[in-house]
């Protein structure tokens, strides 16, 4: 798992649900370039055409509430984006990123849509090249650490079962 | 140490003794996908160099069947091949499946005391069996295929009392909306619900379910009722294997209680674009173009009949279009045993077979640009059921069978006397 990543702030409110990420008339792939191209479609349709590698979602409370749907942090992927921060995330969304080693972080950030954004994990430090202001994180439970650091569960799943042959 | 109905079941499926906010890896007894979230757990699965656990795994299309077009055909197929490949027996194809999480309960597979997870987000609907059931996703049904465990943070509870005798056209779906009105839609995050009181022992386990359904539309990890009796008579010639009640200790320690009068709670709806957005039907009052009567929420014979008995000689107001669709073949059987689908046809309402089509908004029912839909479904956020400008307003089957008739969101008794 790269510890330092960064990019322009895409920012979102309160509530965030998984049907506003991917809508599910898109639901019939899991490729994730092509879900990428439906991002936010509804409801912030400049966002899958402008996107950038590296960019960042800042958002509200309850982020990725809703359907189960782990179309909607592969989608994100898809598109680019190197991490999530919310001030909280839905459970399912959370586990779904976290498991598919996308990064996703509590915080609650002063933050303008395309502010310039870093992150570093290690450090759990978010910081705001736009304005200055940095933001301190809470590391993640050890387990989830682990998680994370083998690039998510199915490497971690992989390791458990013994499995020696590579993708 | 005294434990919530989270931390007991956890604690049995961990073999050892754990307690809210410890991580852990909890052994699983039954794994559900469907044909939305099943294709990318199969690619995963074949990564791993393993069987697959098929004993543990339930495959139930539902969402986008029949297919709806090309791309769902192939999802569909997709999982048809990997039943057949891997000879997985518990697989449902349509004619004698439904709607994923009604088949799950009505085949058994849901009892007491029973770790259940699911690659949908309703799979808390089991916990009104007694059962801890959460949803989750694609990548990690994968790995329960292939490991039969899953990591699980234990969740804190939050204890939900309802006593006292319910009002006329009041329902489970009402008791739910209200206390996610009360709470918000993250009220419950990442905790387990329990939800107890007399109240709820005189519900029928169909109602009880909707209660349960909707947890995830408060946050909720899981949404847990006692079992009782009738949860063991529902079981009677339908479950599989034995069984354990399982129940919280007097002194378990709950992150809040709330408690709620039977009395206080009237006809709601939701109105768009939470199902926090809470208000008594009498008060709603807008027009509607679609009337849906369905889902894993209240698609059960009993939210039939009630719909049924509001509908019975009536007609379906002008201009209401109204779809009726039974959560799986056996409420669909039972319907038509009982004469319902005659009073809805000749209510001039839509029946067709199960599918989840509609409520999210995939097909058979997908709503235009400013049209508004009262439903029975559990969710109204922006653009669900079709076009971002469409509404949905989440009611229990009596608001929605009455509204139907009036042609705008009522209380039932407006139409019923």
């Amino acid at each position: 798992m790269k510890s330092h990543f960064g990019g322009k702030a895409w920012v979102f409110g309160d509530n965030v649900d998984t049907d506003q990420i991917i809508p599910a008339e898109y639901l019939v792939t899991m490729n994730s370039a092509e879900l990428a191209k439906h991002a936010f479609v509804k409801v912030m349709p400049e966002f899958p055409v402008n996107v950038k590698e590296g960019d960042v979602i800042v958002a509200g409370r309850n982020f990725g509430c809703g359907s189960s749907r782990e179309h909607a942090p592969r989608a994100l992927m898809g598109a680019g984006v190197s991490c999530v921060i919310a001030e909280s995330f839905a459970r399912i969304f959370f586990r779904n990123a976290i498991n598919i080693g996308l990064p996703v972080i509590e915080a609650t950030l002063e933050v303008d849509q395309g502010d310039d954004i870093e992150v570093d994990v290690s450090k759990g430090v978010v910081r705001n090249d736009s304005s200055g202001k940095e933001t301190t994180f809470a590391s993640y439970p050890p387990f989830v650490m682990m998680l994370m650091e083998k690039g998510g569960l199915v490497p971690y799943t992989k390791e458990r079962l013994g499995c020696t042959r590579s993708e | 140490m005294a434990k919530t109905m989270a931390e007991k079941i956890l604690s049995a499926k961990a073999r050892k003794d754990v307690r809210a906010g410890e991580i852990v890896e909890a052994e699983v007894d039954y794994v559900m996908v469907n044909d939305i979230t099943a294709p990318a757990a199969f690619d995963e699965f074949e990564g791993f160099c393993t069987p697959p656990l098929e004993k543990k795994m339930v495959l139930i299309p539902d969402h986008y069947v029949p297919n709806k077009d090309v791309a769902s055909a192939i999802q569909a197929k997709k999982m048809r091949d990997f039943a057949s490949k891997y000879k997985i027996r518990n697989y449902f194809e349509i004619g004698s499946g439904g709607v994923c999480h009604q088949l799950m309960i009505e085949k058994g597979f849901v009892a007491p005391g029973r770790l259940i997870v699911g690659a949908d987000s309703h799979t808390c609907s089991y916990g009104a069996m007694g059962a801890f059931a959460t949803g989750i996703g694609s990548t990690e049904a994968a790995t329960v295929f292939a490991r039969g465990v899953l990591w699980f943070k234990v969740p804190e509870s939050m204890k939900f009392e309802v006593n006292g005798q319910l009002g006329r056209h009041v329902s489970g779906k009402d008791i739910i909306l209200t206390i996610i009105g009360d709470i918000g839609v993250e009220g419950a995050l990442y905790q387990s619900m329990e939800v107890v009181g007399d109240t709820i022992s005189a519900l029928p386990v169909s109602e009880r379910v909707t209660i349960s359904n909707m947890g995830i539309e408060a946050g909720a990890k899981a949404c847990i009722i006692p079992p009782d009796a009738k949860v063991d008579d529902y079981l009677k010639g339908r479950v599989r294997d034995t069984y354990e009640k399982v129940y919280a200790d007097k002194d378990a320690e709950y992150s809040d209680i709330r408690k709620y009068d039977a009395k206080d709670i009237v006809p709601v709806v939701a109105k768009p674009f939470l199902p926090s957005n809470v208000a008594p039907a009498s008060e709603v009052g807008v027009t509607i173009d679609q009337a849906y009567l369905g889902s894993c929420t209240n698609g059960r014979i009993e939210d039939l009949r009630v719909a049924a008995a509001i509908l019975k000689g009536k007609k379906v107001h002008e201009g209401v279009r109204m779809i009726v669709v039974p959560a799986s073949k056996d409420v669909f059987d039972k319907a038509m045993e009982e004469g319902l689908f005659k009073i809805f046809s000749d209510a001039g309402a839509f029946i067709s077979g199960p599918t989840c089509g509609a409520c999210l908004g995939g097909y058979m029912g997908v709503l235009a640009p400013g049209e508004r839909c009262v439903s029975t479904t559990n969710r109204n956020f922006i653009g669900r059921m079709g076009h971002m400008e469409s509404e949905v307003y989440l009611a229990g089957p009596a608001v929605v069978a009455a509204s139907a008739v009036a042609g705008r969101i009522v209380d039932p008794s407006e139409v019923t006397g």
